[in-house]
């Protein structure tokens, strides 16, 4: 079983929902980005979500175009991307981790060398923000070819027909954007996303995550009731952005958000379980 | 002078793009999924009406009446001897309602977003002249309208700031990235996945998404069938070339698309160079790039080894754009058509010779084209015929040009 599915397994059997980081690799520098990934592990994250710095992040609100320009600077790239996941491996061979970025770095490099690279540095599933399942077919041979999970995204405007391909076509399990906009909007409707989820889970066995605008322990806690996974992100970066000069007050800060967060998304009450 | 090559011979350009958007590997629909059900009405309502006699009929009387279409092709007699060689014929874009070709492309998709019952329309803009082209249509429709605008090009251009504002719209200086086209593409791109219900979103060239480079070749189209009649009625007979400027491609897939069958009439694009192509400040992924996805589909691009967009530089705001129309990378690919570079220099000085030998200011944009005109027609024979684009006028640029001679306005 792949480590996406068996941690998913693993909190099903325990009656408790995924918790899923988002932050920039590289932001705001490249060493700081696997002690993070350790120390939110240690607050309680399940899955890490990696974004791979890119310079026109098209789907970002201004915290992660933001934290991409700062890993910029440093010239972050998709291969460093991939030493700092390897680095993490090391030390760590049972979180999932998941890469967020866009088709061109990816592009660059090549589909195939991409995959391989990617499964030899332990990354688990991939996301493709401006790759949908039209496009994304030869990508996504690739990472299943090499054991990594394409994971796509569906939003509150995808028709039921799309709905089926996209998720005839994921692994792993659906991301779902929860609202209309770019990440860190304000605008979170949770009856709408439980309507959603409702309508996804139709289609699919796959577990759900939840992202986009949530951003404290209420509404992770709101998501956690409809959804197996939550995921955080741009609040998250802004701790990064505030905290950029200070690394000790940034594990910190994320520390006892992460820790809030887990918090909130472990004392609801089960719904339909 | 070079041919049509032999990819190119026994293509049938009407195949392209497919139906899903695809100009050979290039195109498509690369965007996150929130827009694709948007794209996807796009679409329908485009493949609805495009053959609609009601839209057409409508297209057509606002083409003539509201944007003074058809443009003249006008025969540069006193530049043709200057050069000596080929007949130089000019089509007069600059002669449009808002003066440059943008507008032929804004009356379409304002006419489609009137039929789809949107109510807001929102458009990136590099020079503003796209971005003035929308304002235009949205305060005749009594649309809201919202430009982006790189906060680079909102000082370069201030004259179409202004007019922007005055025809109603919103400008939002883009402070992200390098602050130029690119950058308020991608943020128009986020206003409307955040806005989707209610907004249109009217590209300005023939990039973006499937259907954007269809339909907007299709309404820049009009210019190629004039300029085609208007030269057969003068001269009774084909261009031997057409050059047109380059900076998404709109201007140039308008003219060079009804000429694609015509073999025998060689097509030039001409790409920004800027300081040169050798420092890397050009503005010439066809010349200088390689392909990659950006902004919706995939096409030549100015990206580094790690798929990083590069800034770009281009004396023309219009031309400062690191990708181009995917349907521009399929003809380069093929041989069709042939594209070539013109350096922020050679196109002040094709912008200062227009202006003194036939009274034209032309578009910085449009300087290109004409300097690359005056490089080939001295090479070719004098019952030869080359069309140029003259895509814009350069009132826009007299604030750069003055700077340029250091003159304070
Ligand atoms: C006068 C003029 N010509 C050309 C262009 C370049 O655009 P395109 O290549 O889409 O014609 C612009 C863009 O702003 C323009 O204003």
């Amino acid at each position: 079983m792949s480590r996406i599915a068996d941690t998913f397994a693993r909190r099903r059997a325990e009656g408790r929902k995924l918790l899923v980081s988002f932050f920039t690799a590289g932001d705001p520098n490249p060493d700081v980005t696997v002690p993070l990934m350790h120390e939110v592990v240690k607050a309680g994250v399940d899955i890490i979500e990696l974004g791979v710095p890119f310079s026109d992040p098209m789907a970002e609100g201004p915290v992660i175009q933001a934290a991409c320009e700062r890993a910029l600077r440093h010239k972050v790239n998709l291969p460093r991307v991939l030493d700092m996941v390897r680095a993490f491996r090391q030390q760590n061979r049972h979180t999932p981790v998941v890469l967020m970025g866009y088709a061109n770095p990816v592009e660059a490099m090549g589909y195939e060398r991409f995959a391989e690279a990617a499964a030899g540095a332990g990354v688990d599933g991939v996301i493709t923000v401006d790759l949908p399942p039209e496009e994304g077919e030869e990508l996504n041979r690739a990472l299943i070819g090499r054991g990594i999970d394409p994971i796509l995204l569906v939003a509150p405007t995808t028709k039921p027909e799309r709905l089926q391909r996209i998720c005839a076509a994921a692994r792993g399990f659906i991301y779902y954007v929860s609202l209309k906009g770019v990440t860190g909007a304000p605008t979170l409707d949770v009856g709408d996303v439980a309507a959603k989820v409702q309508e996804i889970r139709k289609s699919t066995d796959l577990p759900i995550g939840v992202g986009f605008g949530i951003r404290d322990a209420d509404s992770a806690a709101a998501v956690a009731r409809v959804a197996d996974a939550v995921v955080v992100g741009s609040a998250l970066v802004r701790l990064v952005e505030q905290h950029q000069d200070d690394t000790y007050k940034l594990r910190e800060a994320m520390a006892d958000l992460v820790a809030d967060l887990r918090r909130a998304i472990d004392t609801i009450e089960p719904v339909g379980a | 002078m070079s041919k049509a090559s032999d990819d190119a011979a026994g293509v049938d350009f009407s195949q392209y793009p497919d139906a899903r958007g695809h100009f050979g590997i290039y195109g498509g629909r690369f965007v996150a999924e929130t827009l694709s059900a948007a794209l996807d009405e796009l679409e329908a309502a485009y493949k609805r009406f495009r053959n609609d006699p009601d839209f057409i009929a409508e297209l057509d009387h606002d083409l003539q009446h509201y944007v003074g279409r058809p443009s003249p092709l006008y025969y540069a007699e006193r530049l043709t001897a200057a050069l000596g060689g080929a007949k130089i014929f000019l089509k007069r874009e600059d002669l449009n309602h808002t003066g440059a070709h943008k507008i032929n492309n804004t009356v379409g998709q304002a006419l489609l977003a009137k039929r789809m019952g949107k109510t807001r329309v929102i458009a990136e803009t590099g020079a503003g002249q796209h971005g003035v082209a929308t304002a235009t249509v949205a305060a005749r429709f009594g649309m809201k309208c919202v430009v982006y605008m790189g906060a680079e090009d909102v000082q370069r251009q201030s004259p179409n700031v202004f007019r922007m504002k005055l025809l109603g719209a919103e400008v939002v200086p883009v402070t992200a990235g390098t602050r130029t086209l690119k950058d308020a593409m991608n943020e128009a791109l986020r206003d409307w996945v955040t806005n989707v219900d209610d907004t249109f979103y009217i590209i300005g060239t023939v990039a973006g998404p499937h259907p954007y480079p269809l339909m907007v070749r299709d309404f820049q189209a009009v210019i190629g069938r004039e300029a085609k009649r208007q030269l057969l009625a003068a001269t009774g007979r084909l261009p031997d070339a057409l050059i047109a400027c380059v900076g998404g491609g709109s201007n140039a897939i308008g003219l060079f698309h009804p000429f694609l069958e015509d073999r025998q009439v060689a097509l030039y694009g001409v790409e920004a160079a800027g300081a040169g192509i050798e420092t890397g400040r050009h503005a010439a992924p066809l010349a200088a790039g390689k392909p990659g996805v950006l902004h919706g589909n995939r096409t030549y691009l100015m990206s580094d080894e790690d798929g990083q967009i590069l800034g770009t530089h281009s004396i023309s705001a219009g031309l400062d754009y690191p990708g181009v129309g995917p349907e521009h990378a399929l003809l380069k690919d093929l041989g069709r058509a042939t594209y070539v570079c013109i350096s922020d220099e050679e196109a002040l000085e094709a912008f200062e010779t227009l202006t003194r030998l036939e009274g034209i200011i032309p578009a910085l944009e449009s300087s290109h084209a004409v300097a690359y005109a005056m490089k080939l027609a001295p090479t070719m024979r004098k019952d030869q015929i080359i069309v140029v684009n003259l895509s814009g006028r350069g009132d826009k640029d007299i604030n750069t040009i003055a700077r340029m001679k250091g003159i304070d306005l």
